[in-house]
């Protein structure tokens, strides 16, 4: 243990002595947490309508009225012909485009099946599919409006019953995306940062020829490698921690479970990541190799861990791939705990996997790690 | 006289090729040990076995009364080395690097402080403790370097190239140090290319195509190979 102790506080003291690397251990990735958390987000507003009015009447006013009072539009533009609305989507100006045709107005009155057109640049299709919820919704307001305006109790056909649905949202009531990003942004945060120091470390030590001089004293493996790993460990629970204050301090995140399960799992979780880090340093010979490795890794794990595109509509294989996604596994649990205040009993099944993960990746890093040759 | 490193049939193959082939020696306690040979001879192959990082294919050698094969632990317990590249930790100072080196060898903390006074002392390092050792100049790192591998009183320390860089008056210094810890009683096992340095030692092996070629002291080579100098040897074996 004394010798644990001693490569320890090694660590710890060429930690603290590198004046570049601190800021980047410390400030960098709670600058990402603010930044990213505002910035990373579902929300579709902003959206560029152009308009092309053929009608001019009281009515076509109106619907444009109509989309100028939804928040998620910006002020309808007016074109005068569909070609000129066309280059505007081709120069990314306009989002949608709305054709009012003649006798839209009569149609109207006339009842006889008034029609607009609708484009949209769908080059993102999700954003387009949810453009497209906003105009019909605004539609059909608009559809209600001239129906009770033209009400005449002679005409009762047009009285007709209609099934509506009332949605509540739970865990997240006010469909605020921070409250889904903090907890995820900053597990990468967490996970980025213990991977990429662990993975260099050992490698470091190859490169400047100290490793050598390591392997020739009487440290064991295990002492050597707890020794490397346990640094590493109390900053990612130090990061964790600092993270936790600024989602509650500046997003408000809620926190309905216990912030000591929340411990509990990331000091298992991040024995998952250093494994795994020394194990990529045991086969690399310079920390630039090491580092494109770690990388690799890191980008597969963000973007399947169903934090920006939800795992559930990844095809079967890319989700069964995700079940040895570490990232995807800190992520759910950390939603569920701080959002759906999830207990021990429910996030148990989680737990053991990463307990078992830990378990294989240490054993494959202390395997690797070989002071003979 | 006591041997601190006998080698028998000492064998290090990779495949087919066979890098160090049944090397026979002894060496005996006190002695400095030169280990010649050119570059891919198989030096530091076996190099390697001796300090017990590599295990050997055939036959065995003792070190510091341990066996290289099954006993690497307790033969790394009781040497101490030095290789070629600087291997402190250049963003510690001299005392923390040597907490951590005594400490790593079980010395007490009163020991290590000890330790510590006498190489600041016999070094001359007092306007250096408080600077990181990167910053010391080449020569006094290299001599840092080799009093730190006796900090546990190896039985025998292993040198390798040791002074490959380091200008011909603190070489000869460097080799003052040398002396010091021979005449103490450790033994001495020192690899390297130069052959003044070669006739310091008390007996030179060279080594030729995994095989060591001569053995003796450096007048008895002299004189087996009609030269007037080691460097004549060299050339006559290594062709």
């Amino acid at each position: 243990m004394k010798i644990v102790f001693i490569i320890i506080r090694k660590e710890f003291k060429q930690i603290f002595r590198n004046k570049a690397m601190l800021p980047i251990i410390f400030v960098l990735p709670l600058l990402q947490l603010i930044i990213l958390s505002n910035a990373a987000t579902y929300e579709v507003d902003n959206i560029q309508v152009a308009y092309i009015d053929y009608d001019k009447s009281l009515s076509s006013r109106k619907l444009i009225e109509h989309i100028k009072g939804s928040s998620y539009f910006e002020n309808p533009v007016y074109f005068e012909s569909p070609a000129l609305a066309e280059e505007a989507i081709l120069k990314d100006k306009v989002d949608l485009v709305l054709e009012i045709p003649n006798h839209f107005e009569k149609d109207i009155q006339n009842a006889s099946h008034p029609r607009v057109a609708v484009r949209i640049n769908a080059i993102d299709g999700a954003t387009a599919g949810v453009q497209n919820v906003y105009i019909q919704k605004i539609i059909s307001n608009f559809n209600k409006t001239i129906q009770l305006e033209s009400y005449n109790p002679a005409q009762q056909s047009l009285n007709y019953s209609s099934i509506e649905s009332v949605t509540s949202f739970w865990y997240n009531q006010n469909l605020n995306y921070k409250t889904l990003m903090v907890p995820g942004i900053l597990v990468l945060i967490i996970t980025m940062l213990t991977l990429f120091l662990s993975s260099m470390n050992i490698v470091r030590e190859k490169e400047i020829g100290t490793l050598e001089q390591i392997n020739v004293t009487p440290i064991k493996k295990w002492q050597f490698i707890v020794g490397k790993l346990f640094p590493f460990w109390m900053i990612g629970l130090v990061l964790l921690s600092i993270g936790l204050l600024i989602a509650k301090l500046v997003f408000n995140t809620p926190m309905l479970g216990s912030t000591l399960l929340i411990y509990a799992y990331t000091s298992l979780y991040l024995l998952v990541i250093l494994g795994m880090g020394l194990f990529i340093s045991n086969f690399t010979d310079t920390q630039q190799q090491a580092m494109f490795i770690a990388w690799f890794f890191v980008v597969i794990f963000i973007l399947m861990s169903g934090l920006f595109t939800p795992i559930e509509s990844m095809p079967v294989w890319a989700q069964n791939l995700t079940q040895l996604n570490p990232v995807a596994y800190f992520v759910e649990i950390m939603r569920m705990i701080m959002l759906k205040g999830s207990t021990f009993k429910d996030t148990g099944v989680i737990f053991m996997k990463t307990f078992i993960y830990a378990l294989v990746m240490n054993f494959l890093a202390v395997w690797s790690y070989q002071k003979k040759n | 006289m006591e041997t601190t490193i006998k080698a028998t049939n000492l064998t290090k193959s990779f495949g087919d090729f066979t890098a160090v082939d049944k090397l026979n020696f002894e060496v005996k306690k006190g002695e400095i040990f030169g280990f010649l040979g050119a570059n891919g001879a198989g030096k530091t192959t076996a190099m390697k076995m001796l300090i017990g990082i590599s295990k050997p294919t055939a036959g065995d050698a003792v070190v510091a009364d341990y066996k290289v094969s099954t006993q690497a632990d307790l033969v790394k317990k009781n040497i101490g080395y030095m290789s070629q590249k600087f291997a402190l930790y250049d963003d510690l100072n001299i005392k923390e690097n040597i907490q951590f080196f005594g400490g790593i060898y079980g010395l007490n903390a009163k020991l290590i402080q000890q330790k510590y006074q006498q190489v600041v002392d016999n070094l001359g390092l007092e306007n250096y403790v408080k600077q990181l050792v990167k910053s010391l100049p080449l020569g006094l790192k290299q001599k840092l370097a080799f009093s730190v591998a006796l900090l546990h009183q190896p039985k025998v320390v292993f040198l390798d190239e040791p002074t490959g860089g380091v200008d011909p008056i603190t070489r000869r210094q460097f080799w003052e140090l040398i002396y010091e810890a021979a005449d103490r009683g450790t033994t001495i096992f020192v690899t390297t290319h130069y052959m003044d340095e070669a006739e310091y030692c008390d007996r030179i092996s060279m080594m030729v195509d995994g095989k060591i070629k001569a053995l003796d002291t450096s007048k008895a080579l002299k004189k087996e190979f009609g030269a007037e100098t080691l460097n004549e040897v060299f050339l006559k074996l290594a062709r």
